[in-house]
């Protein structure tokens, strides 16, 4: 277990998931069948921009994902930690909250100066660490979560859900009845229930999400799984004596990836959403690391105070929004692009 | 009629026996009890204290009688006691469903008709900028987290223009002041999917050809859309129902917690601090069977509306 | 205004596009045509050549915003539909003009009762509720329900095809309109189900005195029932004439392409000639004459220059060089009857009253 809660393990899942993402988009480009989906899909100037977007915070992920820890200190030091020395006020600490561009500290009885006065965008939270530089260290958990929780569920979704529309009879009762089970248990009470016994932190929170989000994908491969079996190619193959699994993977899979994607593209988004909600539930990555959910469930009390703290929150709100709003923008531009017959 | 809801409810049964052995397996199985006791007694408990808080609890007794507790005792509602602070958890969950309750299905309602009836406005704008605002508005709205429309509202409705009390819950000084605010947050939280969805089902039953015979008769637009149209999207609309039930309970568990209403979300919300797993497992027990109920009551409406659905 | 003279519907030169992905699709362009008082007038084409867009744009149901009437007249009565508000023309539709659908097994609405359906027909259109019921079981024993009674009560999913296509006539005749639009009615019917569906519309239709505008791809129900015939190609009237003339003496390319595919009894055991090709895509139509990359006959002015409607060298409109002597490089007719002859294309449909080929006809072509 020490492996899969060590910082190299981690941090390979966000490398995983941005290495993933370029290897379909390059894929994509070339294949035939994809290959008028790609060309609507660049005419789409909403699609390219959040896949800019996207690209920017993968890219943040990535810089934060890679580092080395400093001897001395024994702290990690990351690239973008690296890169925020090199830029002026973003690696400053300061010693208490502050406004944007302040110049002293805020909600003190006696305010001091800043060390780096009108030079903290985002302002500084309450340990004094700027806020900009924490909102954009919050997309490597965005994407550790989303991506690790998909790394889970996709393998378990696409397996259960080929079989149970391939093989019919008795693996598909079984495989209906369990993610029947499943999902007739709300979701939030399902995490609630399975990061309690498994324990806090990002993998377990992965696993957690991985067990909740597999059953809508797992369903639509299923039903998909379903229409492709009985076409005209699968029983040509089946007559040519292809084995179950080569039909499996090489007829009916590429035939559901267009959907699979889609589902993949609006899920991400989701997890990245329910990582603040479980934040908030006091169930999420833990304090060490920096995350929008954490950054949000500290607005609790800092909205009591007076003045009031509001840019932690707003910066954190604004960041997730972002994402997920190109997530949404990306996976509908996808269903618009590979399925014409979706589109309103 | 009655023999199809008997169907119904006889079909949920394997499901719910499921679920059931589910969390006895999560709870007992993965979870060691000593952990739990551990988690509770506070710092280097002794071993003595630790079997004392296992005998006081029931976690005890052998695997056969923990299976009775977390089976048949759930099904007939005797939930026992909290293990944190002992109380009957039956009593906190009949004092706390009533405020839930009545908040969660006045948002419910509201919700569902606030958001047909955008669905079907914008539905009836297709192809204008109306729908094309609408369909980026409900995009803006489901990418915002609920924790921040809490947040954000209750600070904005509450504290700035003073629509209500941000905290508590109090039926002689005014029920209706009181959830207005967690009210509207819910309703405002969890529209955008909705009228997403419903939209969806409306356009694809607008390009029905029986809508089109319909136009061919006469019959006014609007008249098309609420009488023909809006009818044949219920059936999709009203399957889709029970999916906002997680979301309810979702909530139920933040409004509650941030607005101080003494409910049941409130409730499982300090049972997650203080890491109580009989409340835990009371309350995944409910929201179960919530769920549940709620899939029948579905395929009853279900029935109710589309005549090709046989009741035999 | 409306004169008892007047025909009754005239579309004139109807253009119906559609913005499409891959630029403007012009689905009708340039259609004309006249229907007569108590008259069946056909329209047939192959699929996508634009035919039942032109039936739904005289009812102004094209699909939007997609699609739109971009040019032309369509006079009924005298009175052009296209100047009418959008309330007017609702209450032309189902009243004056109604239609009915390909269709049947999607066509009626799964969720209301047939009884509701017809009964709604007559109630927006101003029709008191008693006298509507009692009307609905009327038009429901006259289009052939056994049951009458049991049926208003009945949901459309409990009728067979045949049923509910019987239904439809019944919801489209609630207000005794006088034109019925008939769009491939029994294109998704049985064989057996077509012939009673056609002939109970033709009963209908002398009963009440109704013009049938139908829509076809099917020549042998053109041949059954119909007055005068359209032909469509790729967004235009090709060729038009009474079914009669047009039976016996097909002229444009294209209509004696329809005529040899089909299989006939004085030909039996030789292949059926087939058109080559495809119909052209409508975002981007042929410059010059539409039929011309399938045509047989084709020169090179055929790819220059867009036939007329009206050559003066036939005694109907026929969009062909091969009828205008102003067009210079035609074939000589001895060239045309030998390119007839390899491809099939001299001989005519047999049905049990059309006489011989009438190749005399085809002589004077060149002349």
């Amino acid at each position: 277990m020490s492996f899969f809660q060590s910082d190299f393990f981690l941090n390979l899942v966000p490398c995983c998931v941005v290495a993933l993402l370029l290897f379909a988009i390059w894929r994509a480009g070339k294949q035939p069948l994809w290959a008028e989906a790609y060309r609507r899909l660049r005419r789409n100037k909403v699609a390219i921009f959040a896949l800019v977007i996207i690209g920017l915070y993968g890219t943040l992920a990535l810089l934060e994902s890679l580092g080395t820890t400093d001897k001395a200190s024994q702290t990690r030091i990351t690239l973008l930690d690296r890169i925020a020395q090199k830029t002026g006020a973003l690696a400053v600490q300061e010693r208490y909250y502050s406004a944007p561009l302040a110049t002293m500290t805020t909600g003190e009885a006696n305010p001091q100066p800043l060390k780096a006065p009108g030079q903290h965008l985002l302002g500084t939270d309450g340990v004094g660490n700027d806020v900009l530089l924490q909102t954009l260290k919050g997309a490597r958990t965005a994407f550790l979560i989303g991506g690790g929780t998909l790394l889970i569920s996709t393998p378990l979704a696409l397996l259960f859900g080929l079989m149970a529309g391939y093989y019919g009879k008795w693996q598909d009762d079984l495989i209906q009845y369990i993610y029947g089970v499943l999902a007739s248990i709300p979701t939030i009470l399902l995490l609630i229930a399975l990061i309690l016994v498994l324990g806090r932190g990002p993998v377990q929170i992965c696993v957690a999400l991985g067990i909740t989000s597999w059953v809508g994908l797992c369903r639509l491969t299923r039903g998909e799984t379903l229409k492709h079996r009985d076409r005209e190619y699968v029983r040509g193959a089946k007559a040519l004596g292809v084995s179950d699994f080569g039909i499996l993977t090489r007829h009916i899979l590429p035939n559901l990836l267009p959907v699979v994607i889609i589902s993949l593209t609006l899920g991400f988004s989701g997890l990245v959403l329910q990582e603040s909600i479980l934040a908030y539930l006091g169930l999420g990555v833990g304090g060490n690391i920096g995350s929008w959910g954490n950054m949000i469930d500290a607005a609790r009390d800092e909205l009591a105070r007076e003045p009031v703290i509001w840019w932690n929150l707003t910066s954190a709100s604004v960041a997730l929004f972002i994402l997920v709003l190109a997530f949404n923008f990306l996976g509908d531009a996808l269903r618009d692009a590979i399925d014409p017959r979706l589109r309103s | 009629m009655l023999r199809y809801v008997i169907r119904r409810i006889l079909l949920a049964i394997p499901t719910l026996i499921g679920v059931l052995l589910l969390t006895f397996f999560l709870f007992f199985g993965l979870k060691n009890p000593e952990v739990i006791a551990r988690q509770n007694l506070g710092k280097n408990p002794t071993q003595a204290q630790i079997q004392q808080w296992l005998a006081d609890h029931g976690y005890d007794k052998p695997l056969a009688e923990q299976l009775k507790r977390s089976t048949v005792d759930m099904l007939l509602f005797n939930f026992g006691q909290s293990d944190t602070t002992g109380e009957e958890i039956k009593e906190r969950i009949k004092k706390g469903a009533g405020p839930s309750l009545t908040i969660q299905a006045i948002i419910f309602a509201t919700g569902l008709t606030i958001a047909i009836l955008i669905a079907v406005l914008v539905a009836y704008f297709r192809g204008t900028y109306v729908d094309r605002f609408g369909t980026l508005l409900t995009v803006v709205l489901i990418s915002i987290v609920y924790v921040t429309y809490i947040i954000g509202l209750q600070y904005y409705l509450g504290k700035r223009l003073q629509y209500g009390p941000v905290w508590g819950f109090n039926r002689e000084a005014g029920l209706a002041k009181f959830i207005l605010i967690p009210v509207v947050i819910g309703v405002v939280a969890g529209i955008g999917a909705s009228i997403r969805l419903y939209r969806t089902f409306l356009l694809d039953e607008i390009n029905q050809d029986y809508v089109r015979t319909a136009r061919a008769k006469g019959v006014p637009e609007g008249t098309v859309l609420l009488r023909h149209v809006l009818k044949n999207a219920m059936i999709p609309i009203l399957t889709t129902t029970v999916a906002t039930i997680p979301t309810l309970i979702l909530g139920g568990l933040l409004l509650e917690n941030f607005f101080g209403i003494p409910g049941l979300g409130g409730y499982l919300i300090d049972a997650i601090t203080n890491l109580d797993f009989a409340v835990v497992r009371a309350m995944v027990f409910l929201g179960t069977l919530l769920t549940l109920i709620g899939y029948i009551l579905t395929d009853i409406a279900y029935a109710l509306v589309d005549p090709r659905v046989r009741l035999e | 205004m409306a004169s008892e003279n007047a025909p009754l519907l005239q579309v004139k030169n109807l253009r119906t596009y559609f913005n499409t992905p891959r630029g403007t699709a012009k689905a009708v362009d340039g259609v004309s045509f006249t229907l007569e008082r108590g008259k069946t007038l056909a329209i047939v084409g192959e699929s996508g050549c634009g035919k039942s867009m032109t039936a739904l744009s005289i009812l102004q149901l094209v699909p939007e915003p997609a699609g739109y009437i971009e040019d032309g007249r369509i006079l009924f009565e005298g009175r052009d539909l296209l100047d009418l508000t959008w309330e007017q023309m609702r209450a032309v539709r189902g009243k004056d003009i109604a239609m009915i659908f390909q269709e049947p097994m999607t066509s009626l609405n799964p969720v209301y009762t047939i009884g509701y359906q017809i009964r709604e027909a007559m109630l927006i259109h101003g029709k008191e509720a008693g006298a509507a019921q009692a009307r609905a079981l009327d038009l429901l024993r006259r289009v052939g329900l056994s049951d009458p009674e049991q049926a208003l009560r009945q949901y459309p999913h409990e009728l067979s095809g045949g049923m509910r296509q019987r239904v439809m006539i019944a919801i489209a005749l609630a207000n005794r309109p006088k034109v019925l639009i008939a769009d491939e009615p029994t294109t998704a019917l049985d064989v057996t189900v077509q012939a009673q569906i056609l002939a109970l519309i033709r009963e209908l239709q002398e009963e009440t005195g109704m013009s049938v505008l139908l829509i076809t791809h099917d020549l042998g129900i053109v041949a059954e029932v119909a007055d005068d015939v359209c032909v469509m190609y790729a967004g235009q009237v090709v060729e038009s004439a009474p079914t009669r003339d047009l039976f016996h003496d097909p002229q444009h390319p294209y209509t004696k392409g329809l005529f040899a595919s089909l299989p006939a009894r004085n030909r039996r055991g030789q292949d059926l000639a087939t058109l080559e090709g495809v119909v052209p895509d409508s975002t981007n139509w042929p410059k010059a004459c539409r039929f011309a990359p399938r045509c047989p006959f084709r020169w090179q002015e055929c790819d220059t220059i867009p036939p007329i409607p009206n050559p003066p060298a036939s005694d109907r409109p026929v969009r062909c060089h091969l009828y205008n002597p102003a067009i210079p490089g035609r074939p000589d007719a001895s060239t045309v009857r030998k390119e007839e002859e390899a491809r099939g294309l001299a001989v005519l449909p047999s049905h049990d009253d059309a006489p011989a080929p009438a190749s005399q006809k085809d002589a004077e072509v060149g002349r």
